[in-house]
């Protein structure tokens, strides 16, 4: 007899009961498809049936879908987005800063500085508490009414500055729950080694916060992409303001029509970036289980 | 080189250690040994001052390093570490595990960091790992590793605190080759460990901890083969012949 080293490379031939199971599997999984596509098309007919069979249909389609009127209005919109994209980059970025810099000083530990962690906590308690809309209000016509001449009287400053105030505090939030997520035996290793407890946390701990915790981060910036809009209120002329004037004039509400698939088409990349990187996560955490 | 007096330390109401003395010189392996629960691994917190002790003084070098004026930071890199589950950092590579603590404590470049690395993952055989995450490598390769990493700031005094535990029986050889070869290049080590024939083998000297005391101490020979505790001479009996007693 012979012995087959345990090298080999050729993988063995697969016996006829898993050759059933697989067309078995292939089978149901081309029946299930069936079905789920199938269900789909009926349940969408029937919303687009109901929506145009409605008795208000003609007058909706005229006032919210006039293709020809919100063609003629679309690069003004467009030119109003623009003005959201920007402040949703410059918005990211400092809520960024800001967040990390919370969540850093919520978890800092020793009673020297509580008064850091009491700072921090009340941060977060106010502006997550605060609705949107009111502190967009409250700062933009607040602020400028201090007559202090070194703070911003622009709307556009402040309105940005009311995001990345509010946003800070959800974003700090999720940065703590992934600082806290970092088991404590990786600390105890970096401070084995003689690191500090600030170069711990910068080197060893928020670089693995910040992975766990990535697919929360990247769904709060969906949200955010959608509230830039709510900068409008204090008349900053973006693509929802600029909607309100063009409606205004024309008593036809397509603008906002135009305004609302600009934000979804900026918000589905987004969301498909998110998806991934939660679906990784996921994977790496099953490693292969099928359930 | 390292003493111990009256260590005490309690969590809450429940005293881990209730008075430890102990003393090790320079190249001597210290082996404690004692049931879970019994404070090895608190003793070993308590020596790197990843624990506030209750009472009692440890000095390092003729240094009372329980003096809260000293820079705990400083002394915790004159002690190596190694951790029963590891701990390696799983978002670096094998190398920047161990060229971390000498590029960002030690104040050396980030060339001759990892230039010192390379010499000590070649040391315990991994310089082919370098490259890789920790979660590629087994668990001997891993404790390996992390063997490497403490041995980074070149520290006077190693303490390991059951490395042999996580491993399966076929790596743990690998592991306990290493250590005694460190022994053997002059490295003063405490270490706590279930493995009594590697006691037996490098230790300078054996201490039973029970209920948070040395209850007994002295050359391996005398401790494990002629113990006088009762309560050792049961211990031993469990971990040489398990399911019997």
């Amino acid at each position: 007899m012979t012995v087959i080293p345990p090298t080999s490379a050729a993988l063995p031939e697969l016996s006829d009961v898993e050759l059933w199971r697989r067309d078995f599997r292939r089978r149901q999984g081309r029946r299930s498809a069936l079905i789920a596509a199938l269900s789909s098309v009926v349940v969408l007919t029937a919303l687009v049936l109901g929506v145009i069979n409605s008795p208000g249909w003609p007058q909706v389609h005229k006032t919210f879908f006039d293709v020809h009127y919100g063609w003629s209005v679309f690069p003004a919109i467009l030119r109003g987005f623009w003005l959201n994209v920007r402040i949703l980059v410059v918005a990211e970025i400092l809520i960024l800063l800001v967040a990390l810099l919370i969540a850093a000083m919520r978890t800092v530990s020793g009673p020297a500085l509580f008064p850091i962690r009491a700072l921090a906590t009340i941060y977060v308690d106010f502006f997550r508490g605060v609705p949107l809309i009111v502190l967009i209000l409250l700062i933009g016509f607040g602020v400028p009414n201090l007559h202090v001449h070194w703070l911003p009287k622009s709307t556009l400053v402040l309105g940005t500055a009311s995001l990345v105030l509010a946003y800070s505090a959800y974003v700090a939030e999720v940065f703590r729950a992934g600082i806290e997520s970092v088991h404590p035996s990786q600390r105890a290793a970096a401070r084995s080694l003689g690191l500090s407890q600030s170069k711990t946390l910068r080197i060893v701990v928020l670089p693995q916060a910040v992975r766990a915790v990535l697919p929360p981060l990247l769904n709060d910036f969906v949200g955010l992409q959608k509230d830039v809009g709510l900068v409008s209120l204090l008349g900053v002329v973006d693509a929802v303001q600029q909607a309100t004037i063009l409606s205004d004039s024309s008593f036809n509400f397509t603008p906002y029509t135009i305004a609302a698939l600009l934000f979804v088409a900026l918000a589905i990349p987004s969301g498909r970036v998110a998806d991934r990187f939660a679906a990784r996560a996921n994977r790496r955490q099953r490693a292969g289980a099928v359930v | 080189m390292l003493t111990v007096r009256g260590l005490r330390k309690d969590f809450g109401e429940h005293a881990v250690l209730r008075g430890i003395d102990l003393d090790v010189n320079e190249g001597e392996a210290v082996v404690l040994i004692g049931g879970s629960g019994s404070g090895k691994s608190t003793l070993l917190r308590c020596l790197n001052l990843l624990e506030q002790v209750t009472d009692g003084v440890i000095t390092l070098d003729g240094e009372d390093i329980t003096d809260p004026r000293v820079d705990a930071d400083a002394v915790r890199r004159r002690i190596g570490v190694v951790f029963q589950a590891y701990n390696l950092f799983p978002h670096m590579s094998v190398l920047h595990n161990v060229a971390l603590a000498p590029r960002v404590v030690g104040g050396l470049s980030k060339q001759q960091a990892e230039e010192r690395a390379m010499q000590l993952l070649d040391r315990v055989g991994l310089a082919a790992k370098a490259r890789d995450y920790p979660d590629r490598l087994s668990g001997g390769q891993q404790q390996r590793t992390a063997i490497a990493r403490a041995l980074a700031n070149e520290p006077r005094l190693l303490l390991l605190d059951e490395v042999t535990s996580a491993l399966d029986p076929e790596l743990v050889g690998e592991v306990l080759d290493l250590i005694r070869e460190l022994k053997t290049s002059g490295m003063t080590i405490v270490m706590a460990t279930h493995e009594m024939g590697f006691a037996r083998d490098v230790a300078d000297h054996v201490c039973f901890l029970d209920a948070g005391v040395v209850a007994e101490s002295g050359p391996p020979s005398t401790v494990l083969e002629t113990p006088t505790n009762p309560r050792l001479q049961q211990f031993l009996q469990r971990i040489l012949a398990p399911g019997t007693a």
